[in-house]
């Protein structure tokens, strides 16, 4: 070798492989102002649409005339429900089995639900229009507190289910019940909690909030009418599911079909579902002959399209006196809206809520959730979490708490307690889980050490001292949150999406020089994906990532895949991007032992080639085998090298993590500062630190946001409150804490490379971080549990109602 | 089309100068996007929140959501699109937030790449309260703000000529 010769690190770190802290190729452009948003395309002939909503939660509809609005110069059409009642599309199905109206067909059941789509040159003549469309409405009673949804005499709200008690998921007991979803064994649960010596049991709810990714939802649709073709470019999380929706409800063939998500401004969930102003837009532009337009302003975003949680849970804990549960009951009850159009798997009608048990091993459990209508906007996306996991890490890491008080033990060590031990993986849960890794107890130490846990409790024992002597009116909480995750949705035997499996897939084309074009089912919405699926392949197949180019979102070119939502992307596509670099590589072999004229059983793979054994000067680089691929494959070996990879997991993936939350709270002002916030996230193998560090800080911006503040409420006329940024509390970063992060890695045994996901752990392990601070440091006052959101108001009211204020 | 009365408006942009009529109702925001085609400027809220929209105006930050086209006749204003150096390299805060990883979807960094820019002209050196309450009236839902704070300080050093010490975590 010759002092040019790289050595083995040099190439090693020439490929910018996994584990690299590999910065952004997609910051190029978006620094420059050069992303490619759906809102920035504009096409000859492009006309707008906006919507006629609501301005009542529940009523029926007894006119709408759209004479005047269409007399305005500009406007092209005004399309109700009777017009898309003449393609069969005024109603569409849901993700959760129900259907939903595109158009208000008779009568509306939440405030600004769409009525009237209104078709104008601009979005200024759209809006103008708007005010323009008479509608009479006749006012129902409205139904707002899902605690009243199955009185006797609740208001119907669903006259379209009249009669029909079999829903989608079982039998429904009462005209607003959606579904029943048990899981568990009641019996042995019944009996633990007859032979514990402790029990708890406690009200837990989870206010309704949204995801409000910085970009709202919206789309162009195209008609071709003398081709026949559509093409949607939208803010969609799962492209080809929209294109196979759309071709269902169309009619239009899907190869016919061509859905586009470009550069996504965030999803967090927002972006998975489809939407009546996708409908509407696509039935314009069929109706038109030409582009049509839908953007959402913010107020629409925030009051219509997907809100998330809305979930009340009754937690109940069985324990012995040592602090070792026994058994675990949760009843759920779930505000779904005037439609049940929750984003889950199709089989799951609360998500992976049965993830309840968390990291605890509880040897009996049982759960059941009832969903029910109400007159509030449909959805139940999963924001930033896998489906309804944020819910449950919520139930059980707050019911925990609230058990530890009980007992008059540290929350920290009751957790430790009860841990699923390392040696107990793969760990069969009570309510039917298989997790696939996991070392909680070393995760939790860490923790604990690096905070100097028993130095702030020290602290804070003294700090409640001098609150009773007077000396203070600031009081300290610490809050504890060990989360399990259920993600990477996931094995078909248990996930579809309206039959469709839930796998992933990656295809990779290696060209003559050496560079490589790959393209993924998924969709990023700012994970980072360009950059760090090529980390993954070029560590695989031993190509720098600078040379690989990533492309998602384009339905004619990538593969099917059923999208980026639920920390899926690593855990499913993650996997085919592997195990498609692995069939090239495996051609790669065959082609290298040809070159070398070796048997390929002769060759190892280093780092960025194949070298044969014993003499690694005898060897060929990914680059020279991909150019003889296409010059002189092996006799009889067909020419090229690309693969594809549909990935149907084995199992779900189960992240982790232990946050710590330190807490200083003014019970005269309400106002809670966070001292500090430490996050150890265990993710399994790790692709791109910088980038997960950068997840697990946006994850617990959000998760700060929910906990202390961020809901959309209603009044008792079903008025929706807070459905704007003056109101929607969006934390700045004067507000937001200082963030900490810290790692373990524990890799999924049955992951080909050992990756779990991380995108939605900070939401997931953050929300109880925080809540349990608020809760923790009133809890000397005689408080047990203090309901979210933890703005400065509710915490005032809090304290007063403790007595804090004297 | 509407009969709406068209009136005049010139600017300079990004250092070039543009003519061209508009309603008088038109925001500044759908001119710069629509008009000009510099979709840099988002729009994220259309109340001025959320600042996905803020450009600069005559040396302002400026919510360009919330301002009418005819209101910035005369003006000269600087978008994302004219933030780039003059050989087409990336400037330092273009650069910082790269580096920093201070964003993850885009959709708000060119508005606060362009507050981050009239600060740093307000306040050359500022400290990192500074920088959180100079970028308030800036929201990200990605990054919780931590490296786009460390994204503006890696700017300031390299335009004060000083070498950036990256806070310790």
């Amino acid at each position: 070798m010759n002092d040019m010769t790289p050595t083995r690190e040099q190439r090693e770190a020439a490929l910018e492989g996994m584990g690299c802290k590999r910065k952004r190729v997609e910051d190029i452009r978006f620094t420059q102002g050069k992303g490619q948003y759906v809102d920035d395309l504009k096409l000859p002939g492009m006309v707008f649409g906006d919507f006629v909503r609501s301005p009542y939660a529940h009523a029926k509809i007894t006119r709408i005339d759209a004479s005047e609005a269409l007399k305005l110069p500009g406007v092209i059409a005004v399309l109700t429900a009777e017009d898309l009642k003449g393609v069969n599309l005024a109603w569409m199905p849901t993700l959760a089995g129900d259907v939903q109206m595109v158009l208000a067909d008779g009568k509306v059941l939440y405030q600004n639900q769409e009525v009237a789509f209104v078709v104008a040159e601009n979005r200024y003549i759209a809006d103008d229009a708007i005010q323009l469309v008479e509608v009479e409405y006749e006012e129902l009673p409205v139904l707002t507190d899902p605690f009243k949804s199955m009185d006797a005499d609740a208001p119907v709200l669903r006259p379209d289910l009249d009669g029909k008690m079999e829903g989608a998921h079982g039998p429904r007991k009462h005209h607003n019940h959606i579904f029943t979803w048990e899981v568990g064994d009641r019996e042995e649960t019944d009996k633990a909690f007859s032979e514990a010596d402790v029990t708890i049991k406690e009200l837990i709810s989870y206010h309704r909030t949204h995801p409000s990714p910085l970009e709202t939802c919206q789309c162009v649709a195209s008609m071709d009418k003398i081709k026949g073709e559509l093409t949607v470019w939208g803010t969609f999380q799962a492209p080809h599911v929209i294109r196979t929706v759309a071709s269902l409800l169309s009619t239009i063939p899907e190869q016919k079909i061509h859905v586009i998500a470009p550069d996504i401004g965030g999803g967090f969930g927002n972006k998975v579902g489809a939407y009546p102003g996708y409908i509407c837009a696509i039935v314009a532009s069929i109706v038109t002959g030409v582009p049509v337009k839908w953007v959402e302003d913010r107020m629409e975003n925030l009051s219509t399209t997907s809100f998330a949680r809305d979930y009340h849970m009754t937690a109940e804990i069985a324990a012995k006196n040592d602090g070792t549960v026994t058994g675990l009951k949760v009843h759920v009850l779930a505000d779904h809206g005037g439609f049940d159009a929750c984003a889950d798997p199709s089989k799951w009608p609360a998500g992976f809520f049965n993830i309840v048990t968390g990291s605890y091993d509880f040897p009996a459990a049982h759960l059941e959730v009832d969903g029910v209508y109400t007159n509030k906007a449909p959805g139940g996306v999963a924001y930033r979490c896998s489906f309804r996991v944020t819910e449950a890490a919520y139930c059980i890491e707050r019911a925990m708490d609230i058990l530890a008080q009980k007992l008059d033990m540290d929350p920290a060590d009751l957790r430790m307690k009860n841990f699923v031990k390392a040696e107990q993986f793969p760990y069969h849960s009570a309510l039917g889980w298989e997790y696939d890794s996991g070392d909680y107890h070393t995760a939790m130490q860490k923790a604990m050490d690096t905070i100097g846990y028993r130095e702030l409790r020290a602290e804070q024992k003294a700090k409640q001292e001098a609150f009773k002597r007077g000396e203070t009116r600031e009081i300290m909480g610490i809050g504890v949150s060990f989360f399990t995750e259920i993600v990477g949705a996931g094995p078909s035997k248990n996930c579809d999406i309206l039959g469709v499996a839930m796998f992933d897939s990656a295809e990779i084309r290696v060209h003559p020089t050496g560079s490589v074009i790959s393209r993924m089912g998924t969709k990023s919405q700012g994970q980072g994906h360009e950059t760090t699926w090529a980390q993954i392949i070029a560590t695989e197949i031993g190509i720098p990532a600078a040379d690989i180019m990533v492309e998602e979102g384009n339905t004619d070119t990538a593969p099917y895949g059923l999208g980026t939502y639920g920390s899926r992307s690593t855990p499913v596509a993650g996997a085919a991007i592997a195990l498609a670099s692995r069939k090239i590589r495996n051609k790669a072999q065959m082609i290298a032992a040809h070159m070398l004229e070796v048997s390929e059983y002769d060759l190892e793979w280093d780092v960025d080639g194949f070298q044969v054994k014993g003499n690694p000067q005898a060897r060929k680089s990914m680059k020279e085998i991909a150019w003889a691929a296409y010059h002189a494959p092996p006799p009889g070996m067909e020419p090229g090298l690309e693969a594809v990879s549909y990935y149907d997991p084995p199992n779900m993936t189960y992240p982790f993590g232990a946050y710590l939350c330190v807490m200083d709270i003014d019970v005269d002002t309400g106002v809670a500062k966070t001292r500090r916030f430490y996050a150890l996230d265990d993710c399994g193998t790790r692709i791109n630190p910088m980038i997960i560090e950068g997840q697990v800080h946006g994850g617990l911006t959000e998760a700060f946001a929910i906990a202390m503040g961020q809901e959309i409420r209603y009044d008792e006329m079903g008025n929706v409150l807070g459905a704007s940024f003056m109101d929607f509390f969006l934390p700045t970063a004067v507000e937001t804490p200082h963030w900490e992060t810290d790692f373990t890695v524990t890799p999924s045994p049955h992951h080909p490379i050992g990756a779990k996901g991380v995108g939605e752990s900070p939401n997931v392990g953050g929300v109880p971080a925080f809540s349990n601070a608020v809760n923790d440091a009133f809890k000397f006052l005689g408080s047990t549990h203090i309901q979210m959101p933890h703005d400065a108001w509710r915490i005032w009211q809090a304290a007063k109602e403790l007595g804090a204020h004297g | 089309m509407s009969d709406i009365e068209q009136i005049p408006v010139t600017m300079t942009v990004n250092g070039k100068k543009v003519q061209r009529f508009v309603e008088a109702r038109t925001l500044l925001i759908h001119f710069l996007r629509e008009d000009l085609n510099l979709t840099g400027p988002h729009i994220g809220c259309e109340t001025s929140h959320c600042g996905a929209c803020t450009v600069e105006l005559n040396g302002m930050s400026v919510k360009s959501c919330t301002m009418f086209a005819v209101q910035a006749d005369g003006a000269e204003l600087t978008t994302i699109e004219g933030m780039a150096n003059a050989d087409g390299t990336l400037s330092a805060l273009q650069e910082g937030f790269r580096q920093m990883h201070g964003l993850q979807c885009g959709f708000c960094t060119p508005g606060m790449i362009l507050r981050a820019h009239t600060l740093l002209k307000e306040n050359p050196n500022p400290t990192e309260e500074e920088i959180r309450m100079g970028i308030s009236g800036n929201l990200c839902r990605c990054t919780g703000y931590q490296n786009i704070v460390k994204a503006i300080q890696y700017a300031a050093a390299k335009l004060n000529g000083t070498e950036f010490q990256e806070a310790a975590e």
